[in-house]
């Protein structure tokens, strides 16, 4: 994201559909690329140098520095989450800008056209290249007017060059930004590139930009003394991070498969209830992102939903399977299940507000839910989001008392606890939600095979309460 | 970081250099000879007019600069603990060229006047550390500081005058990637002494574990000095402030990625308790295999790699219990029938296949049951260590009492066909130090 990209083949990592582009974003685009060629055609490709500070092969350089741009914009990794990436390309730019000229550093930027990305459209291509030329050459002119001059860096004139760069990379990141804005916004009525746009995540791409940007000035200043090799030597510590952000993405998707294989291994133990943490999990990452949660609880809330009734292996299999009324000592043990959940996974660094919903997740807005029969907004947001997404997959599952209910038929019955068992805000959410996302409900159970246990009775479901003998 | 504090034998009776090994005392003391002597000299050299000219705007942005890394010091997989960026700034002070008409008004730096300031910087960014509550981390400071001694003597005392005469800027640069190199091996030596002593593991897997797992930090902190020293000559020390950026984000990569490994761990380790808490096994039962079995498979040489599968495996070995409907009696599974063990195995190792990254993991433990001896195809090591670990678990349990551990060993040794025989030898080593796993 960062020098940034348009963004339409990125969240389209994983399916790999076409996005339509607007037509207003098109005639945009159109003007963003005529307004781009009119600027390279009128800026000159080098700036003005003083004799002492020429470089002596400046069509090297510039190609040299071309070349940077295009490894590092192919080189682009996950700074925070899918969605946002970094690249570093800004920083050729501007070396261009402070070494060469504005025209030099608008050649620079346009190599985005070639991008050796894959999947890229050609809007996308084209608006890149343009949109980064714009920016290098608006870049370069800001230099040039504070500077006076292109060309290496002379020692003793510290303040003005600093002042300079200063300017021309706030310009470049401004100008870069810019841009992307208007293309966000022309093409909102696309769902998919709605999400783009973090907004909490806005100042650190602008802090990690500004970061880059700087070390433009660096490349700058070795040029002086060691000419190309200068943009070899800063791509060593740039691919080392690469290589710890590609090992850390790796690791965290080793991570949640073992995470999905041990919950799985978990569900085993009960044969109606299998895959109900990974849906529970799914209808809880469509309530977080409905509410604008931001990309990090929205990972956790995807964990504690996948987690949230680990807790009732320590229920004991008669008590699961009884048929007919529980006596209060097995109520007892039923409602004990998110303590012992709690227990299991309190160790998991990470999870602090998971925990949260893990241990509330069957309060009621009321407060006549248990562990602690906390009401309204005592219980955590994440157990207010946990309990309707895990009410709303026990109802439209089978189990062995009942068929599966309609999504409809459980909407109603959403609607109806919202505000004595559910939040109702969680609840408008929720279906506000899955009107737009839709729900894959679980196929019909077939017999149950030989390992696994029947529940007879499924305490998550809000139309069957459970039956608790009164002495 | 995701280890269990060491357990020392009974530390509140110890004095705090008591309680260290000699090793770290020696390093320290090392360390603590060179501070004071640099000290010593630097006062000499400046009080005595020795020293023409001290640059005291350089000595305090490096400082400062070796006391901000010290500050974000940086959790490495392992419970280890780096400082990229105190290193930058350290090693780059060290390495500063400067020519007679550079921005640095520094002609001769000697190698004292930079250990002294990076032995200040390094202090005052522990201090924070201390303040918090947290450990000061003096190992790994006075291995740092020990290290860029090394460089900065050999550098300021015998190379740079050379270099200044000859001016090559592919000379310089190779000079200073050599040097770089040699500091860095100082470092990573004495972390894989300190660390085999750590943990008892033989040095010279502590040291390729070391290598491979410092290498790419040791790159980046060496491109990053050499372009510090470079620019800093054209730019001056503003250079220290514009490169901080890209260094953090390189700092960031790495905690991420550090973080992740800690957080899998410990869910792999909180997971692995359901089989506990759903009364399979006893309490605690995981968490002692797999702390027994990766104490043996370290004495037995098994590199950090090929530990951490062990340890997972270890931790989820009877995982496959969740697919049976009543629970064994007491959970141990040594008591039932080859049979029905290799098939838990078989089904824990299912589970864990299913993850898709884990197949290693998962073949130690579908072969967990096997016989050490004549079972075609003979079980990996690693799962003939869980086998012998699982079994005096079982056996002994959480029980410390050294007869029952000894009976359990023994008993075990009159079986060579069903456990290795040189496993149960390392377990009985292990099972009487009991040391914690530091993975």
């Amino acid at each position: 994201m960062t020098s940034g990209q348009l963004g339409i083949s990125r969240t389209m990592a994983g399916a790999e559909r076409e996005v339509r582009v607007s037509l207003a974003a098109r005639i945009y685009i159109g003007v963003v690329v005529v307004a781009a060629l009119a600027a390279v055609w009128r800026a000159p490709v080098f700036g003005p140098a003083l004799a002492t500070t020429r470089l002596s092969r400046p069509w090297i350089a510039l190609g040299v520095l071309q070349a940077l741009f295009l490894v590092c914009d192919s080189a682009r990794a996950p700074l925070t989450s899918r969605q946002t990436k970094w690249s570093p390309s800004s920083s050729a730019t501007l070396a261009a800008a402070v070494l060469l000229g504005p025209g030099a550093a608008g050649l620079v930027g346009a190599m985005s056209l070639v991008s050796v990305r894959r999947r890229l459209q050609a809007e996308e291509r084209l608006f890149n290249g343009a949109m980064h030329a714009l920016a290098g050459i608006a870049a370069g002119w800001t230099y040039l007017a504070i500077n006076d001059s292109v060309g290496l860096l002379q020692s003793g004139h510290f303040k003005t060059i600093l002042a300079a760069f200063a300017a021309a990379a706030a310009v470049h990141v401004l100008t870069n930004h810019g841009l992307l804005w208007g293309i966000y916004r022309l093409n909102r009525a696309n769902p998919v590139l709605r999400t783009e746009m973090p907004e909490s995540s806005l100042a650190l791409l602008l802090a990690s930009d500004l970061g880059y940007a700087s070390l433009g000035l660096v490349i700058a200043a070795l040029w002086t003394h060691m000419e190309w090799f200068a943009a070899v030597i800063v791509l060593v510590p740039l691919f080392v991070a690469r290589w710890a952000m590609a090992q850390f993405a790796g690791e965290q998707r080793a991570y949640t498969a073992t995470m999905n294989a041990l919950c799985q291994a978990v569900e085993t133990k009960d044969y109606y209830t299998r895959g109900h943490g990974d849906r529970v999990s799914r209808g809880a990452v469509m309530i977080a992102r409905q509410i604008g949660m931001s990309s990090a609880r929205t990972d956790a809330i995807r964990f504690a939903g996948m987690l949230h009734d680990v807790g009732k292996l320590g229920v004991p299999t008669q008590v699961l399977q009884k048929t007919g009324p529980l006596t209060e000592d097995e109520f007892a043990a039923i409602q004990l299940h998110p303590m012992r959940g709690l227990e299991i996974v309190r160790e998991i660094g990470f999870l602090y507000e998971a925990l949260n919903g893990i241990m509330h997740h069957h309060e009621r807005i009321d407060g006549r839910g248990y562990p602690m029969g906390l009401a309204g907004h005592e219980i955590p947001e994440f157990a207010r989001v946990i309990a309707v997404a895990d009410a709303f997959d026990s109802m439209t599952s089978t189990r062995s008392y009942r068929e599966a209910k309609s999504i409809d038929q459980a909407i109603i019955e959403l609607r109806r606890g919202a505000g004595t068992q559910f939040d109702p805000l969680i609840v408008q959410a929720f279906v506000a939600a899955l009107a737009q996302v839709g729900w894959e409900r679980p196929g019909p159970a077939g017999a149950p095979i030989d390992l696994a246990t029947v529940t007879v009775q499924d305490h998550d479901d809000p139309t069957a309460p459970l039956q608790v003998v009164v002495p | 970081m995701t280890s269990p504090r060491t357990r020392r034998p009974e530390p509140d009776r110890l004095a705090y250099w008591q309680a260290m090994d000699s090793g770290r005392l020696l390093l320290m003391g090392a360390a603590a000879m060179l501070v004071t002597a640099s000290f010593a000299v630097s006062g000499v050299l400046i009080h005595g007019h020795l020293q023409p000219q001290v640059d005291w705007h350089a000595a305090f942005a490096f400082g400062g600069f070796v006391a901000f890394g010290e500050l974000l010091r940086l959790a490495l997989p392992g419970g280890r603990e780096a400082a990229p960026i105190a290193m930058v700034g350290a090693m780059s002070y060290a390495l500063l060229l400067n020519e007679p008409n550079g921005p640095l008004n520094n002609p001769k730096l000697p190698a004292v006047l930079v250990v002294a300031v990076c032995a200040v910087g390094m202090t005052v960014g522990a201090l924070p550390h201390i303040a918090a509550g947290r450990p000061a981390g003096l190992t790994g400071m006075c291995s740092r500081l020990v290290a860029v001694a090394g460089v900065a003597f050999i550098f300021r005392s015998v190379v740079v005058g050379f270099l200044l005469k000859n001016g090559m800027w592919e000379l310089e640069l190779a000079v200073m990637a050599v040097l770089i190199f040699f500091g860095w091996l100082i470092d990573t030596v004495i972390g894989a002494l300190i660390r085999a002593d750590d943990v008892g593991a033989l040095f010279s897997v502590a040291l390729v574990d070391e290598m491979q797992l410092q290498w790419p930090l040791g790159l980046a902190v060496g491109a990053s000095v050499i372009i510090t020293v470079f620019s800093v000559q054209v730019l001056g020390l503003a250079v220290l402030i514009a490169f901080i950026g890209p260094l953090l984000v390189t700092q960031v990569a790495f905690r991420r990625y550090a973080g992740i490994r800690a957080t899998y761990l410990q869910t792999v380790r909180s997971l692995a308790r359901v089989t506990e808490v759903a009364g399979y096994v006893e309490a605690g039962h995981s968490r002692r295999v797999s702390r027994l079995a990766v104490s043996v498979g370290r004495g037995l040489g098994m590199a950090e790699t090929e530990l951490l599968a062990l340890e997972y495996a270890a931790l989820m070995h009877d995982i496959g219990q969740l697919s049976l409907v009543d629970p064994i009696p007491g959970g141990a599974t040594v008591l039932v029938s080859r049979a029905d063990q290799d098939r838990i195995a078989e089904l824990g190792s299912d589970v864990i296949r299913r993850a898709g990254v884990l197949d290693e993991v998962a073949e130690l433990v579908r072969c967990q049951a096997w016989p050490a001896r004549g079972h075609d195809p003979a079980p990996p090591l690693g799962s003939r260590i869980i086998r012998a670990a699982n079994a005096f678990d079982d056996m002994v349990g959480s029980s410390t009492d050294r007869d029952r551990s000894a009976a359990a060993i023994d008993r075990m040794r009159l079986d060579p066909v069903g456990y290795d025989v040189e496993v149960v030898d390392a377990l009985r080593d292990v099972a009487g130090r009991r040391v914690p796993s530091r993975l």
